[in-house]
């Protein structure tokens, strides 16, 4: 019965069972963090505090970043340092 | 005793106001007396779907700043004699709206009307929030698509807890009011069913309006579904509903269109 629906369909799959997952994970991570404050926000700001005491930063230029998955999130931090740097910092090493 | 329910959704579009109107009618339709709130301030609409909109003089914001009394505001509906329209204001300024003022406008209606249906604003902003915050229910108009149940979730939550009920540790009874349903799409999984949203929201369902012509048909002439076609789906979907809120049990359905034979055979919906 259902491959002569989805044959009349036009052969698509049903996406509903698609939208149901998706928004399983993640409205079981929007209620953890309900409440709480912006995680992201505190890391960029903690991390940008870190790395400035060591090279001169552009704010804008640290990008955080997550990505989470069913069983594993990724964290991603990108900071773009201006060239130049790596001789001041071994010049500050000597 | 007045019961006070707010009709909100956190996305826009999805059909609060139409539902407002069409579930404000169908009380007032059972006897009930009826006042529907329009608390979408610089964007009001309720008036111009319950065909009252040549008829605002005084605004929400006008009682709030003590410009104009209640019942100078307050226009009653010329079909049916228990309904009354507390419209918005076209002005931009949301912050004319405050906390207090809304809780003495909602205490004083409190003592005239049995229910006090407040339409929300879309978004999850001070509006939105002062549309809620002295309901005793609420009822979440959900579309059955992942946007509109997600942002349900989330103003669940706000009911949850920046409610005057839920800061005193009492609940918001809630309700979720499944429309634009479409029954042939979810059987044939291209659309999210009605058990997926429940479980999801883990929240009660008080009724599923099916998508329908009716709709557009009834905010186009200014008549809330629920009079303008009395025998239609979406019509009799919100009464259905209607009567969950008063406390009948009513068998869950979704209504589907009734079509003449001559349009059945031609399948062609009636016009």
């Amino acid at each position: 019965m259902m491959n002569l629906l989805r044959l009349i369909g036009g052969g698509r799959t049903a996406s509903a069972p698609v939208a149901r997952e998706r928004l399983q994970i993640l409205l079981a991570h929007e209620r953890g963090l309900r409440g709480q404050p912006d995680l992201l926000g505190l890391l960029r700001t903690g991390i940008l505090a870190v790395v400035s005491r060591h090279i001169v930063l552009d704010p804008d230029k640290v990008i955080v970043r997550m990505d989470r998955g069913k069983h594993v999130s990724t964290l991603e931090v990108d900071i773009e340092v201006p060239n130049g740097v790596e001789t001041s910092m071994a010049a500050a090493a000597s | 005793m007045a019961k006070v329910l707010v009709v909100t959704s956190g996305k826009g579009g999805v059909g609060k106001t139409t539902s407002t109107a069409a579930l404000g009618a169908a009380l007032a339709q059972m006897g009930e007396k009826v006042v529907v709130v329009d608390f979408d301030v610089g964007l009001r609409n309720l008036d111009l779907v319950l065909g009252a909109e040549r008829r605002v003089v005084f605004d929400l914001i006008n009682v709030v700043q003590g410009v104009a009394k209640l019942s100078q505001a307050l226009i009653r509906d010329k079909r049916l004699e228990n309904l009354w329209l507390l419209p918005a204001s076209q002005t931009r300024d949301k912050d004319a709206l405050t906390d207090v003022g809304v809780g003495s406008i909602i205490a004083e209606l409190r003592t005239r009307f049995d229910w006090i249906l407040c339409d929300s604003p879309a978004g999850i902003e001070r509006g939105a929030m002062l549309a809620m915050r002295y309901a005793d229910e609420a009822i979440i108009v959900t579309n059955p698509e992942v946007s509109s149940v997600r942002d349900s979730d989330r103003i669940i939550g706000m009911l949850d807890s920046k409610t005057v009920k839920a800061e005193r540790g009492e609940r918001v009874e809630k309700h979720i009011l499944i429309t634009r349903y479409d029954s042939a799409r979810a059987s044939r999984g291209e659309m999210l069913s009605i058990d997926d949203i429940l479980e999801i929201l883990a929240t009660p369902l008080l009724g599923i309006i099916p998508e329908s012509q009716d709709v557009l048909r009834a905010s186009n002439v200014g008549s809330p579904v629920t009079l303008n076609n009395a025998a239609s789906a979406p019509a009799r979907a919100y009464v259905d509903a209607v009567r969950r809120l008063m406390g009948e049990a009513v068998t869950m359905t979704v209504p589907v269109e009734r079509k003449g034979l001559m349009n059945r055979l031609l399948g062609r919906r009636a016009a």
